[in-house]
């Protein structure tokens, strides 16, 4: 209260996204420590259990998949999933939480923010946690020798790109939605089945054709394949075409999730 | 330069209109009230007001901006005390004054220093270290405020400032209150407490459906819609039908008394300048009340007598 004037308007850009961002960092370094086991003991379990577990088994029966090894064929699929799993855990409890509970985005609505800035910022935290536990999973699963080559650095980029890709669409359905039930729904009829069908464990192929559509049309599978790309280095033509395919979902997540935002926040 | 002007100001949500074309000026350093009933359209202006929801038509002006173009800008000079607290309730008291100032984009230098002002303020310095979520509701409301003043804004919007408090809860906040307008802080608020509209305001409009039915000063407003004083008066109700009090029934034994008679279930109001002559005239008529009661005309008074007294759920 000092008389020095008006608090200085931070003109639109990264700036203000950054101070929005900044909330949700905070919030972030509050609550890690908790969320560690869920994140990151989740996927490193599968790569134990399944990678070299289950992998044994068909790599002697079979020599791995398309003469890849089972460990390496799971661990960079491994990465996609835990960022739609990143994706799924903050972008709906979470973010319905900031506009029913807390409502911590109204408060920041009643600053220099607009809903631009507090769902960029909001988004790119979560991008960024999600940064540090692929990060996190290729230091641990390189350690089992899940990685054989220095490109499987490129998967950390990957998984976030996905992590990004069911984000902003979950943030478009939050901010649609009128009860916390149906984030249930979704984890049960949309985050379980993909994890399973998207050519996580064993290739789509195997699949019967329309459950083959059901994974080109969902960025899971887009994540898995470019991932395990990367990190077998094995680019081609087709990565390309998966990159391009998260892209378009960020891209359409965004709206969806800004339009809703709006809607949900100024009324 | 009017801080606030809105001229045929509407607000609408599907098929419900809320704000139904209301004009408004405040000037600067006016502390300035809308008064109303539940779902009078209060809320919806306040919101029109602080830049966070887009008006229906109208023409809307703050400091000059429009809220459509400039909101951020507007956004930055207010401080904004909605009728929910949303605070960090995991953060401390003072983290939660930090983070605030940083959506404003404030160096951390100066919320430092403005913290210990605020804190203070809403006499929280002893709780400054402690998380929000045990505190009293008292507190939380001074913290809410206390935030929104951490950007050193022109105005202060209160969106009913003291509900769910305890009377000392209250005071302690209105002095709060009172210490800002003396500084020149310009206060828009609104309440549907008439003892707080009174305390408060230098000014006030009573909206009800979405129009504003009165504006003034809140003794110019009892001056206008009420008389000086009102007699309370309680009658024996034997032999009248007691089911929903009996008074209605008995209106008629006091008519002409006083300037206008508002029968209750319970008690006869009785409008009137002097209201222990009225109770003379009504004694003169033979009438026994079991009881009697002059008091001053309050806002209440114009307020149930503009608004009705049916209940808005």
């Amino acid at each position: 209260m000092t008389s020095e004037g008006v608090a200085p308007l931070v003109p639109p850009g990264p700036r203000r996204v950054g101070l929005a961002a900044e909330y949700f960092l905070r919030v972030w370094r509050r609550t890690w420590v908790g969320s560690v086991f869920s994140r990151f003991g989740g996927p490193l379990l599968m790569l134990l259990a399944l990678g070299i577990g289950l992998g044994s088994l068909v790599d002697d029966s079979s020599g791995g998949v398309g003469g890849v090894g089972y460990l390496f064929f799971v661990a960079p699929a491994l990465i996609a999933v835990q960022g739609m799993m990143d994706a799924a855990q903050e972008s709906m409890w979470p973010v319905y939480g900031y506009f029913t509970w807390n409502r911590m985005y109204h408060s920041m609505l009643a600053t220099s923010l607009t809903v631009t800035d507090v769902v960029l910022g909001h988004l790119s935290v979560i991008a960024m946690q999600s940064a540090i536990a692929s990060a996190a999973f290729v230091l641990v699963a390189s350690l089992f020798g899940a990685f054989a080559s220095w490109w499987a650095l490129l998967s950390i980029p990957v998984g976030v790109l996905t992590c990004l890709a069911f984000a902003t669409v979950l943030f478009g359905v939050t901010s649609r939605a009128r009860t916390d039930g149906v984030f249930n729904v979704v984890f049960r009829l949309v985050i379980t089945p993909l994890m399973l069908f998207s050519g996580v464990f064993f290739p789509v192929d195997l699949l019967p054709t329309g459950m083959q559509v059901l994974a080109w049309v969902t960025p899971l599978w887009h994540g898995v394949e470019l991932s395990r790309d990367c990190a077998t280095a094995s680019a081609d033509v087709m990565s390309l075409v998966h990159l391009a395919v998260l892209l378009v979902f960020v891209a359409g997540g965004l709206v969806l999730a800004l339009t809703g935002m709006r809607k949900r926040l100024v009324s | 330069m009017p801080i606030l002007l809105a001229r045929g100001l509407t607000k609408t949500f599907g098929d419900f209109e809320a704000v139904k074309g209301i004009d408004v000026e405040v000037a600067k350093g006016e502390a300035f009230g809308f008064l109303g009933p539940n779902g009078a359209g209060k809320s919806s202006t306040m919101k029109m007001v602080a830049a966070t929801s887009p008006r229906t038509g109208g023409e809307l002006s703050m400091f000059g901006l429009d809220p459509d173009v400039d909101g951020a800008a507007i956004r930055a000079r207010l401080g904004s005390c909605p009728q929910q607290d949303n605070l960090d309730e995991e953060l401390t008291v003072e983290e939660n004054l930090h983070v605030y100032g940083r959506f404003f984009g404030l160096p951390r230098a100066v919320i430092r220093e403005r913290t210990e002002e605020l804190l203070d303020f809403a006499q929280l310095t002893e709780r400054r270290r402690d998380k929000v979520e045990p505190l009293s509701g008292g507190m939380k409301r001074r913290l809410t405020i206390a935030r929104a003043l951490v950007n050193d804004p022109d105005v202060l919007l209160l969106d009913e400032p003291t509900t769910g408090l305890d009377p000392q809860a209250r005071h302690v906040l209105w002095d709060r209150l009172f210490r800002l307008k003396r500084r020149g802080v310009t206060l828009i608020l609104t309440t549907h407490y008439m003892d707080e509209a009174e305390q408060l305001c230098d000014r006030l409009v009573v909206m009800d459906h979405g129009r504003i039915v009165a504006e003034g000063s809140p003794r110019a407003l009892i001056q206008e819609h009420s008389t000086r004083e009102v007699l309370e008066l309680r009658l024996p109700v034997d032999g009248h039908d007691e089911s929903d009090g009996g008074h209605t029934e008995l209106a008629h034994l006091v008519e002409g008394v006083g300037e206008r008679v508002e029968a209750l279930p319970d008690r006869l109001l009785i409008y009137a300048d002097h209201g222990d002559a009225a109770l003379e005239t009504v004694t003169d008529r033979g009438l026994q009340p079991v009881s009697a009661l002059v008091r001053r005309s309050t806002l209440e008074d114009v307020f149930l007598h503009l608004t009705g007294r049916t209940l808005v759920d």
